[in-house]
């Protein structure tokens, strides 16, 4: 086989560009599909229910409303403006608590229940989510970390 | 007064690697041996002084001297001494001082083993060092000063986050640490090519070992950062794509790649433009994945509470060294004289295919990761991606790679035998499937792609033990003489092999632990039995223990095989840290070695406590296969062609003894210097 400098960088940028395609395609297809929107309660609250959406829900968990029974919690999120129920059925991590920053991750069910598959909270106990920083700034009632 | 000294030794250093960084570049450019004698000296001091001050810090925290403010907010008297040292860098300010100590600790290393490197080179990579050294110190002493003391002595500390009081924080991020850095030695020995205008063979021999070096830390920095994270509770198991992740995954990827086109400048004086461009975008990722970790850019789970003044310093000087060292490639990349020939079906050619495909796969972890950032930028809304993105754009993308990574060792340089390697891999291909029937037949049903992301595993496997079987002449048949034939065949083969089996392991690991594992969350009274998959687990019931600054709710669960005899017995805990009012949950785990069984205590409610237990399939061959890889880069490392300035008559000289010894492999090389 004749192979120059030529063909093997017409054979590298082909190869090269060709999967840079496919990879692309990929990306588009799933990006759409897959990425969860992230939202406040008060944000939340204004989408229509359970249309199989994903969200990622960024908050305070609002104190004194958390209820544990069996194996499942409810508690109340909140931006300082609205608060959402979550519902999940998951380990609650260690950070997780009263009037600290928490994401959920899940749907809304037809009931506005927001139904979590995933519960996180932080490496760091000062952490609060950035929008909900912002919004309580923005209402003024910032006070560099802790709750509403 | 200790501390004292660590300040000053850590302003001083930030003067030293300006002097390292001018004497660098000027020396180099006008070939004064003096000023190129004097970078030397420069690194040298500069090491010394960072260590120095390091010391200072971390006896700051060793004798829990309040009076500092890192120290107060992070450390605590009753805390055990582990983490009391291991604190040090468990904060911002700290693990960026570890962060300098081991760039520092890398130019130490290049003065002192680079005896053999033309001065200028070795004059300007420091020059870049020292440049890199300078930008880290700077935002240290003016932004995050370690040594800060505060006026009014308080009595004990703040704590560490109990959640950090664990052996992963002692040994994570320094492994982290010292692979980010590592692929600075890359950045900077690109960087002086590009100033040189010369890239050849001996300069690929060099690059490799820090390479390769940077390589093996950064893949037991990420190895042990997802034990971590698989058995703390709610950080999201052995792998979560979370941006915090993602950050420490890209540089591994084009890493990876750089660590694979250097082989083929080394051996074939091709590829050259491509290996800058990688060196230099393997560490411009690792900045990013100090910065993004640092900054609370992104949202992730691994967040750190951050002060946004200092975001604006590491955007400067993001864009000072990515910017700088990107446009410096533009204009004198067209400068490099293409290299060796090859046709498509090579060791090149699989190589190229591999580097490509890993560089799209960074691309993709990398759009995922900071896509959201812009489409928020654009649009003001806000969203994430995260494991079933990348399931369906970097999961489709290993599979190409992974089947090329078992043809490509096969090949020869330059041009390969097609007949010759078809009929190999027809072997390979045979007993593929036999071993995947067999898992098939074992197992008995569930979805089939499970079968066949261990199909691809396996396939790894059986490619690199029968590509080292041949390797090593056991292809015919011949026992005599095996281990001579073994010792002769370079370590940096039988890394390779390793390495790569290493992978195929890893695969089964994560591909079992995320089809094949099984739960069980109940309630339990003491005495009660759960069904776990085709097991049970008993609850005994709880008991209070103390700890050294904790103390422990300790469970007492027995696991029953088959539901019938006593098998395995758990004690998950619950502690709770006075200092910072704060509780953890410590997971129990009993590793078999086809999976971890995996308890966790929940809550008390009504004389009964939540329980979780989990069957986590195969999750040990991920760290097994972690251990592999890194245990392949050692070996390929421990290659006496590696050392710096070998030229090519040791390689003839070792064939001819097998059994000569490091020693005078130096000497030799030092010979043929001289000659």
């Amino acid at each position: 086989m004749a192979y120059s400098r030529k063909s093997q960088r017409l054979l590298f940028i082909s190869v090269g560009l060709g999967l840079a395609v496919i990879a692309v395609i990929f990306m588009a297809l799933a990006f759409s599909s897959t990425a969860a929107f992230f939202k406040t309660p008060s944000e939340l609250q204004q989408e229509t229910a359970a249309d199989g959406q994903r969200y990622r829900l960024g908050g305070l968990v609002e104190t004194g409303t958390v209820v544990k029974q069996g194996t499942q919690t409810d508690f109340s999120v909140t931006d300082c403006e609205a608060s959402l129920l979550v519902r999940t059925n998951v380990i609650l991590p260690d950070l997780f608590r009263e009037g600290q920053g928490v994401v959920a991750e899940g749907q809304l069910d037809a009931q506005g229940v927001f139904v979590a598959d995933k519960v996180l909270a932080k490496h760091d106990e000062n952490y609060m989510p950035k929008d909900v920083a912002d919004k309580l700034k923005e209402q003024g009632v910032w006070q560099g970390g802790g709750g509403c | 007064m200790f501390t004292e000294i660590g300040h000053f030794a850590l302003i001083l250093a930030t003067f030293i690697a300006s002097l390292q960084m001018v004497f660098g570049f000027w020396g180099a450019q006008r070939r004064h041996a003096g000023l190129m004698q004097a970078t030397d000296q420069a690194a040298l001091v500069s090491f010394s002084l960072v260590l120095l001050a390091f010391a200072a810090l971390m006896h700051a925290y060793i004798v829990s001297d309040f009076s500092l403010l890192a120290v107060w907010e992070n450390s605590h008297q009753d805390k055990p001494l582990i983490y009391r040292i291991a604190g040090t860098w468990g904060n911002h300010e700290g693990s960026l001082l570890l962060w300098t100590l081991i760039l520092t600790l890398f130019s130490a290393c290049l003065v002192l083993a680079g005896r053999g490197l033309p001065s200028s080179l070795k004059a300007r990579v420091l020059g870049v060092q020292g440049s890199i050294a300078l930008g880290f110190l700077s935002f240290m002493v003016l932004t995050s000063n370690p040594f800060l003391r505060q006026a009014v002595l308080p009595i004990d500390g703040k704590g560490l986050n109990p959640l950090l009081q664990d052996i992963g924080l002692a040994m994570h991020p320094p492994m982290l640490y010292l692979g980010y850095v590592g692929f600075s030695m890359a950045f900077s020995f690109a960087v002086a090519a590009l100033i040189e205008g010369r890239v050849d063979p001996a300069w690929g021999r060099w690059v490799r070992p820090w390479t390769l070096a940077a390589w093996v830390f950064l893949t037991a920095g990420i190895t042990l950062g997802s034990w971590w994270a698989y058995y703390e509770l709610g950080w999201g198991g052995w792998w979560f794509w979370d941006p915090v992740e993602n950050v420490s995954f890209m540089p591994w990827l084009s890493g990876t790649a750089l660590l694979h086109c250097a082989i083929v400048v080394e051996k074939r004086d091709a590829m050259k433009v491509w290996t800058i461009l990688f060196a230099v975008l393997t560490f411009a990722l690792s900045l990013v994945g100090t910065f993004i970790v640092r900054s609370g850019l992104l949202t992730s789970v691994h967040a750190f509470a951050v002060d946004p003044e200092r975001g604006r310093y590491i955007l400067v000087l993001l864009a000072l060294s990515i910017g700088g060292s990107l446009g410096l490639f533009a204009v004198r990349a067209p400068i490099f004289k293409p290299g060796g020939l090859f046709a498509p079906i090579s060791r090149e050619g699989a190589l190229l295919i591999n580097n490509l495909l890993l560089a799209i796969a960074a691309a993709v972890v990398f759009y995922g990761t900071l896509w959201p950032l812009v489409v928020e930028a654009l649009s003001g809304q806000k969203i994430t991606v995260g494991g079933p993105f990348y399931d369906r754009t970097f999961v489709p993308l290993m599979a190409p790679l992974i089947i090329v990574m078992g043809i490509g060792p096969f090949m020869t340089w330059k041009r390969a035998d097609a007949g010759a390697i078809a009929q190999r891999l027809g072997l390979v291909l045979g007993i593929t499937a036999v071993i995947v029937v067999a898992v098939i037949f074992l197992r008995r049903g569930g979805a089939w792609l499970p079968y066949v992301g261990v199909g691809l595993a396996v396939w790894l496997i059986v490619a690199a033990a029968v590509e080292w079987w041949d390797r090593v002449g056991l292809r015919n048949g011949s026992i005599a003489g095996l281990w001579q034939r073994i010792a002769r065949t370079p370590n940096a083969a039988h890394g390779m092999s390793l390495a790569h089996a290493g992978l195929g392991v890893a695969i089964i690991g994560m591909v079992g632990s995320t089809s094949w594992s099984v739960e069980t969350i109940t309630t339990m009274a003491p005495g009660e039995t759960a069904a776990l998959g085709q097991h049970c687990v008993r609850f005994n019931g709880v008991n209070t223990v103390p700890g050294p600054n904790y103390t422990a709710l300790r469970g007492d669960l027995t696991v029953l095989k088959n539901c019938q005899d006593d098998w395995l017995s758990l004690a998950p805990e619950k502690r709770s840290y006075p200092v910072r009012a704060m509780g953890t949950t410590e997971a129990a785990i009993n590793s078999r070695w086809n999976g971890d069984v995996y308890v966790a205590l929940g809550d008390e409610q009504n004389g009964k406590r939540i329980v979780r237990a989990y069957f986590r399939a195969f999750v040990p061959w991920i760290w097994l296969g972690g251990i592999l890889m890194v245990a392949g880069g050692l070996l390929s490392l421990s290659d006496r062609r590696l050392r710096l300035g070998i030229p090519r008559r040791v390689r003839a000289a070792v064939a001819g003894k097998s059994t000569q010894s490091a020693g005078s492999g130096l000497v030799a090389s030092k010979e043929a210097q001289s000659s």
